[in-house]
């Protein structure tokens, strides 16, 4: 309950096409349960030419599920071009992120698509905490060599998998630089929510299948509801944007908008192993300037866990 | 008895003998515990293999890479050995393409041994794209293939028919044989067909082995990982292949002549060509291992001396060194004297050279992928290493005596040695055909 109510607070930001962005079907569902004998909840909402507006949640509607006629989950959502901004001076590792991603995808392997690694570039530079998900390559290396077409590129960025395609050859884990790729090397022990409804690759992990590979698909399950992925909206501490590039515009867990190119420029921001030209959708800016203490994150640090086993 | 009768007596397949069935039954026992085994991976999931999301490739994969290698000795001995004119290589023709059979045969089974969802295999014809090299690597084997079972088949066809009237005395026999001969009398239209059908399919053979092979490399070179993103890749693996494949046909050669006293076929000249073209080989494939190996190591780049180090000082070490030292630089000392090249020291230097051939796939394979760009945090431990489980070198074992089974059966019904050709080139043939006209 706690929880939902914290959510409905979050404000969010809507991918959508029209003018006029809503919150999800839930957050303004739950919003009004919450707010009914005081209506003066405001929801931010920004224009598509990035103007920031205060609206009252009640005058928010619902636009329902946008899988409408045409849409076709090979091809993805038109006019959009999906990014990802991750702010290392943020992270302390709370792996919150993590736990959602994991939740959420019914990961039960050993081994998370979310991951956040330890890092130190060399012996005198700052160590530091750094997300990495699949980073929905525009050169993707994994989509090139798949033989069947199991994987692929959609119009608007996202890479997924079709695991109803996929012949198990791990051909693209190899060629992935950036290790995101999961395999189901047994049977997949998943809880029943995972067989729910008809599959599509869209949400990746409803269900996972044994012998066929796994990773982020940067939730179009969400974005298509009007919602964050679930890492950005799990963060505490704001580390992850997530927006549309045509929009230039990316929005964190707690619904603050930014203009992704200003924040690029200003931060400094780049991708990871930029020089093998794989032109990844998620840019990192630099853990300068730190509000948090690396030493702190330690706390969470397992080096050999990314997966809690549930335990219930 | 007349040279031909004897040499037909000498060179008709025989049948096995004690020996040959102990090891067939012992064959059949490998291959029957790979089945269990391949059951298990197929009920539960490649999950009873060491491999994991870091070591996704392991000894499947390099198995796979050695049989394309040893596959490679068909187009050496009978297509480029053949083309140049080389006269002494016809008695090792059949042997080297019954290899090449069964080697690609046995990489075709192993890559599908290797998927993850091998009924789904047919998705490969169904949704293929033509940019992965997979498709190229399937393309190409069976082609290779084809042309390969042509190439043992063509030279078969006067074989088939003597041995039909060899083996009149035995109705079945004879008629399977007659059957295989394709209606074979040697007429001149017909010499002259197989005779230009047989040099077509050598000159083919010539590309698409160089291709199955490169292609081969090519699955690791095209993915960015330290290790394997390598321009030289494509004549490395070829170079090495061919260091494999002529080291078996030395292994097998020699074993076959043993037990089908086939001395007076296979000589010492026949082991002395071969520890000569042994050791050029080794010579050039130690050649591209220089250049594989010293070249990222005095760069030094971060993530290529991750991996070099764990070859050359690390835990591959022990692995990386017997198998560069004893299945190539020990190779090379010996086989340059005369007295090494002897049938039984280079058959122990040939079983050295393959097994070597085997082991250096494994140790291409694996390292590499335990060194990527990201380092390797958050999964078990035990994911930072890769080794074979007890199910897995059963599987593979099962397709090793898979190869052998097919070259024993093949051997078995064959004659080893061309009847037609050797009886060509001693001159015994024509007086023959004189008498039955
Ligand atoms: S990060 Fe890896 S899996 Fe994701 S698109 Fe790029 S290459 Fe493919
Ligand atoms: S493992 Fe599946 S998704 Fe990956 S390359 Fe092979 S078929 Fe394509």
């Amino acid at each position: 309950m706690q929880e939902d109510k914290k959510k409905s607070r979050r404000k969010f930001f809507e991918l959508g096409i029209k003018f006029g962005l809503l919150a999800s079907v839930g957050t303004v569902a739950v919003a009004k349960a919450f707010d009914d004998e005081d209506n003066s909840e405001m929801v931010e909402l920004m224009s598509t030419d990035g103007h920031i507006m205060q609206v009252p949640a009640s005058e928010v509607h619902d636009m329902g599920h946008k899988q409408h006629d045409g849409y076709d989950p090979r091809v993805g959502f038109p006019d959009k071009k999906f990014v990802m901004v991750v702010d290392l001076a943020k992270c302390k590792n709370a792996l919150k992120c993590q736990e959602s991603c994991n939740k959420n995808h019914y990961i039960t392997g050993e081994n998370a698509w979310l991951k956040v690694y330890k890092m130190q570039e060399s012996e005198k530079t700052a160590p530091y905490f750094m997300p990495t998900l699949c980073q929905h390559c525009d050169k993707p290396p994994c989509v090139k060599v798949c033989p069947v077409d199991a994987t692929f590129k959609r119009q608007d960025g996202i890479v997924l998998i079709d695991n109803e395609r996929c012949i198990g050859c791990r051909f693209c884990m190899a060629a992935c630089p950036y290790s995101t790729r999961v395999f189901n090397w047994n049977e997949p022990d998943q809880p029943e929510a995972a067989h729910s409804g008809a599959y599509t690759p869209d949400h990746t992990g409803k269900p996972s299948v044994k012998g066929t590979v796994d990773k982020c698909d940067f939730c179009p399950h969400k974005i298509d509801m009007g919602e964050l992925p679930h890492c950005v909206s799990a963060c505490p501490n704001d580390v992850y944007s997530f927006g549309d590039i045509y929009e230039d515009a990316v929005t964190n867990g707690s619904g603050q908008t930014f203009k992704l190119s200003e924040l690029l420029k200003e931060r400094s921001g780049h991708r990871l192993l930029e020089g093998l030209g794989t032109e990844p959708s998620v840019y990192y800016l630099p853990p300068t300037e730190r509000l948090v203490e690396f030493e702190e994150g330690m706390e969470n640090y397992t080096e050999f866990q990314s997966v809690k086993k549930s335990e219930e | 008895m007349k040279p031909y009768d004897k040499l037909i007596q000498d060179l008709a397949p025989q049948k096995f003998g004690m020996r040959g069935k102990i090891w067939v039954a012992f064959l059949l026992v490998v291959i029957l515990a790979a089945l269990y085994a391949y059951y298990q991976q197929f009920d539960k999931g490649l999950i009873i293999t060491g491999m994991r999301d870091y070591a996704l490739w392991g000894v499947y994969i390099s198995n796979f890479v050695f049989f394309v290698a040893i596959s490679l000795v068909g187009s050496l001995v009978t297509a480029i050995l053949r083309l140049s004119g080389v006269k002494w290589s016809t008695p090792l023709t059949r042997i080297s393409e019954v290899i090449a059979v069964a080697a690609i045969i046995m990489a075709g089974l192993t890559i599908i041994i290797d998927m993850g969802r091998p009924d789904r295999i047919y998705y490969i014809f169904l949704h293929g794209r033509l940019q992965s090299p997979i498709i190229w690597d399937v393309l190409v084997i069976t082609t290779y293939l084809l042309i390969s079972i042509l190439l043992l088949y063509y030279p078969l066809l006067p074989d088939f028919a003597i041995l039909k009237k060899h083996f009149s005395n035995k109705p079945k026999l004879s008629k399977w044989y007659g059957k295989l001969s394709l209606k074979w009398s040697g007429t001149k239209k017909q010499t002259s067909i197989y005779n230009s059908s047989i040099k077509t399919l050598s000159v083919l053979i010539i590309p698409v082995a160089f291709g199955i092979h490169t292609v081969t490399a090519w699955l690791f070179a095209t993915t960015y990982r330290p290790g394997w993103d390598s321009t030289n890749f494509g004549p490395y693996f070829i170079a090495g292949a061919f260091v494999a494949g002529a080291g078996a046909v030395v292994v097998i050669m020699f074993v076959l002549r043993k037990i089908y006293h086939l001395e007076n076929y296979i000589t010492d000249l026949h082991f002395d060509k071969m520890g000569k073209l042994l050791v050029l080989l080794c010579l050039v494939y130690l050649y591209f291992n220089v250049n594989e190996y010293l070249i990222p190591a005095y760069k030094s780049t971060n993530e290529e001396s991750a991996h070099l180090e764990e070859l050359f000082f690390g835990g591959y070490a022990p692995l990386f060194w017997t198998v560069i030292i004893g299945g190539l630089i020990i190779p090379v000392i010996a086989l340059v004297f005369p007295k090494g090249r002897k049938p039984v020291p280079l058959f122990i230097i040939a079983l050295l050279v393959v097994l070597g051939a085997w082991w250096k796939r494994y140790i291409i394979v694996t390292p590499t992928l335990l060194h990527p760009f990201l380092p390797i945090q958050g999964v078990p431990e035990s994911w930072r290493h890769y080794f074979p489980t007890p199910l897995e070198w059963t599987i593979t074992f099962g397709t090793l005596a898979s190869a052998l089974l097919i070259m024993t059966l093949l051997f078995r019904y064959l004659p080893i040695i061309p009847i037609h050709e050797t009886a060509e080139e001693r001159g015994i043939l024509e007086q023959d055909k004189t008498e039955t006209l």
